[in-house]
């Protein structure tokens, strides 16, 4: 079986959460831990009377499960899955930052992780010194550095500002010079974990085209951790979803992109409070329901760049005659706000006292307006037109896919807060110079 | 955790199973040597960025130190010093007390200041509270020079026992890492630690015999007394450097070396023993 880069059994990854580890501290105490002590020592007189062992215990969370799979030399895996799913713990454990609680992984190669770009880069120190302190934390020995000095330096585009402390680079200079290093690293195995987040349009596109080089040229194995589904579909040969610490799917890129993208259904795209007195919202109003749908809910179930679809809110007024409207604002991943819209054309009840009652709000989002990525909606419920009365920062959640496949060679992401298929025209005017 | 089955020089197969220790830890140590070096390169250029007076604090602070120290135990309190300048007889004892408190405070809280590396990327862990300990002993030299001056000034030449200082260095330095191996690895599950250090190494300077000779401790408790692992190298730093008439106290240099050796194989193995979790708690 020389053949095989990866070969994993039956891996399994356990975390205890203490009370502290899931709050904000994220560290723990000693009088914690002489708490806890006490604790186990109850739990285990108590379980010593009655509870079979292998039972889960309270606090224990199982990040991977049963998980096995392997890997044939050269073959680029894409891995997809929600977030939570096990996918940055698989990586983990694969890259030996942390142990496994259960089974086998075998590895033949240099592993190389791009979990993170930049990580121990220091930000007094300069462009170049950067460059022998990162290369030695990602495992290459100083002469391979030396080699690949000018190679690193030229991808990076950073020529003139080698001699600068990279506290001084801008963020995309930054970014740049730590992928060039990790990517330079040239290991048997690349693990690369959503390195197309970062960077500008065509830098994206120059780490992507390193990526197929490493694979196609050289016959290295990589995997490829990304919600970028037309990145997961252009680059990798076979996918691999993961689903709640476990192997849900292992097959053909198109075949699992598509199950994935269809199940995938984000769970916050639908919100329904029953209890009026938790229900978000005041004294003056209390939020129901809130919905994103495709508009043709027959015809499809999740929204792609083409997709029309509707966002709701059912909203209960508590205030007889108050003049309510809303406004709901669109923010992209990167936190900037695509667009604000609030209902204003609506001539029935802008202005107008309305009564105390249930009411719902929809608006309509034309297909090829949105660019792919995930969006969060902030809901904001005015009074008088002028005065917000609540606010709900999150209301609501969802994604847009691109699924159709594009006519190019290039699969990063398409830059833009927004993406409408806006109509060229080509005419030829003149024919020639004829030499 | 790690075995290797050699197949082809490039080809060999990593094999990582859950429980299991780390056979081959030694070779990962030499693997990763050139991190050790990086992280310590990375500290020393990094240390004095954007100061002023950049290596002159490494002077400063020990150099003030020693003139309180004079002037309140020397001239003030009156102290024996047995027969040699006041200040030599402080700065003999500020240069191994010093390094020692530099190293397990930088140690200690070695793990945690990386925790960006420690949480993203493999290497044996044991790398970054060794390296700090190795920055410390940049300012160690920079002092020793300054006491080679301060000797020259006061007269004082010392004699062959001067070559002894090595052994004394690597008792301090075995001090260093074993006490900071146990502190960086606890700090890392309980930040508690952390207001731990700067206590002991606040008190320690006034516990161990810096600013006196560990002469004036009463004969009956001076064994007991040099179970503080920095009694042992601060006087036998003095006898080295100082020389004259006094004599090395053989039963408190055993007591104090057995200790740095239970304090350095327990905090290896306990290091050992918590490693692989700290990606998951730090």
């Amino acid at each position: 079986m020389s053949d095989t880069a990866v070969r994993v059994d039956d891996l399994g990854k356990r975390y205890i959460l203490g009370p502290n580890q899931q709050g904000s501290a994220g560290y723990r105490t000693l009088r914690d831990e002489i708490a806890d002590a006490m604790m186990s020592v109850r739990r285990r007189l108590v379980s010593r009377l009655g509870k079979r062992p292998g039972e889960a215990a309270s606090g224990e969370f199982w990040a991977l499960t049963g998980v096995s799979f392997s890997i044939r030399k050269g073959e680029v895996v894409g891995i997809v899955g929600r977030n939570g799913a096990g996918k940055s713990t698989l990586l983990k454990l694969l890259s030996r930052i942390t142990q496994p609680t259960r089974g086998r992984i075998a590895i033949r190669g240099r592993v190389g992780s791009l979990l993170e770009v930049g990580t121990g880069f220091h930000p007094e120190l300069t462009g170049r010194e950067n460059i022998y302190l990162n290369g030695a934390i990602l495992g290459m020995l100083h002469a391979e550095i030396k080699r690949q000095f000018d190679a690193i330096v030229a991808f990076a585009q950073v020529e003139r500002f080698l001699d600068t402390p990279v506290k001084r680079y801008s963020s995309g200079m930054y970014v740049r010079l730590a992928f060039a290093v990790a990517a330079h690293l040239n290991p048997e195995i690349l693990i690369v974990d959503e390195v197309l987040a970062v960077g500008d349009a065509a830098f994206q596109k120059r780490c992507l085209g390193k990526m197929r080089d490493v694979s196609a040229h050289d016959g290295r194995t990589v995997l490829f951790v990304s919600h970028n589904m037309t990145a997961v579909q252009g680059l990798c040969q076979r996918v691999l979803w993961l689903n709640d610490g476990s192997i849900r799917r292992d097959g053909t890129p198109k075949q699992v992109v598509a199950d994935y993208l269809s199940h995938d259904v984000a769970t916050s795209r639908e919100r329904v409070w029953r209890d009026m007195n938790t229900a978000p919202g005041n004294e003056k109003v209390r939020i129901h329901r809130a919905y994103v749908r495709p508009s043709d809910r027959d015809r499809e179930d999740r929204i792609t760049l083409e997709t029309p679809f509707t966002v709701g809110f059912e909203f209960q007024n508590l205030i007889p005659g108050a003049r309510l409207n809303l406004s709901a604002v669109l923010y992209n991943q990167e936190g900037i706000v695509v667009l604000n819209t609030v209902a204003t054309r609506e001539a029935k009840w802008l202005g107008r006292p309305s009564p105390v009652g249930r009411f719902r709000s929809e608006f309509y989002v034309p297909g090829n307006l949105l660019n792919d990525g995930t969006y969060r909606i902030e809901l904001h419920v005015v009074e008088d037109l002028n005065k917000s009365i609540f606010r709900e920062d999150d209301i609501l959640s969802f994604d847009v896919y691109e699924v159709a496949e594009r006519p190019s060679q290039w699969y990063g992401k398409w830059a833009g807060a927004v993406r409408p298929d806006l109509e060229w025209r080509t005419d030829l005017l003149e024919l020639g110079p004829t030499s | 955790m790690v075995e290797v089955k050699p197949d082809t020089a490039e080809d060999r197969e990593l094999v990582i199973e859950a429980g299991n220790s780390e056979r081959l830890y030694l070779r990962d140590l030499w693997q990763y040597r050139e991190l050790f070096y990086f992280l310590a390169w990375r500290d020393i250029l990094v240390r004095y960025k954007q100061t002023a007076l950049g290596v002159a604090w490494s002077l400063l602070r020990p150099f003030l130190t020693m003139l309180v120290f004079t002037v309140i135990f020397g001239k003030l309190a009156k102290l024996p010093s047995g027969g040699a300048p006041y200040p030599v007889l402080v700065f003999a004892a500020m240069l191994p007390w010093q390094f020692f408190a530099n190293a397990l405070t930088e140690c200690s809280n070695s793990l945690v200041t990386n925790a960006n590396l420690v949480s993203k990327i493999y290497f044996p862990r044991v790398i970054v509270p060794a390296s700090a300990v190795v920055v410390s002993l940049m300012d160690f030299m920079i002092n020793a020079l300054m006491l080679v001056g301060l000797m020259a000034w006061y007269r004082v030449a010392p004699d062959w026992r001067v070559v002894t200082l090595p052994i004394f260095t690597l008792i301090a330095f075995a001090a260093a890492i074993g006490a900071g191996l146990w502190l960086a690895a606890l700090n890392v599950r309980y930040r508690d630690f952390r207001y731990v250090v700067p206590f002991i190494v606040q008190l320690g300077l006034y516990v161990s015999p810096v600013g006196f000779t560990s002469a004036i401790v009463p004969d009956q408790w001076r064994l007991l007394y040099s179970l503080n692992p920095m009694v042992a190298v601060i006087d036998g730093f003095r006898w080295a450097i100082i020389g004259g008439d006094s004599t090395l106290f053989w039963p408190g240099l055993l007591a104090s070396s057995g200790v740095v050796l239970v304090m350095l194989i327990s905090s290896i193995w306990y290091f050992r023993r918590v490693e692989r979790t700290f990606a998951d708690v730090i």
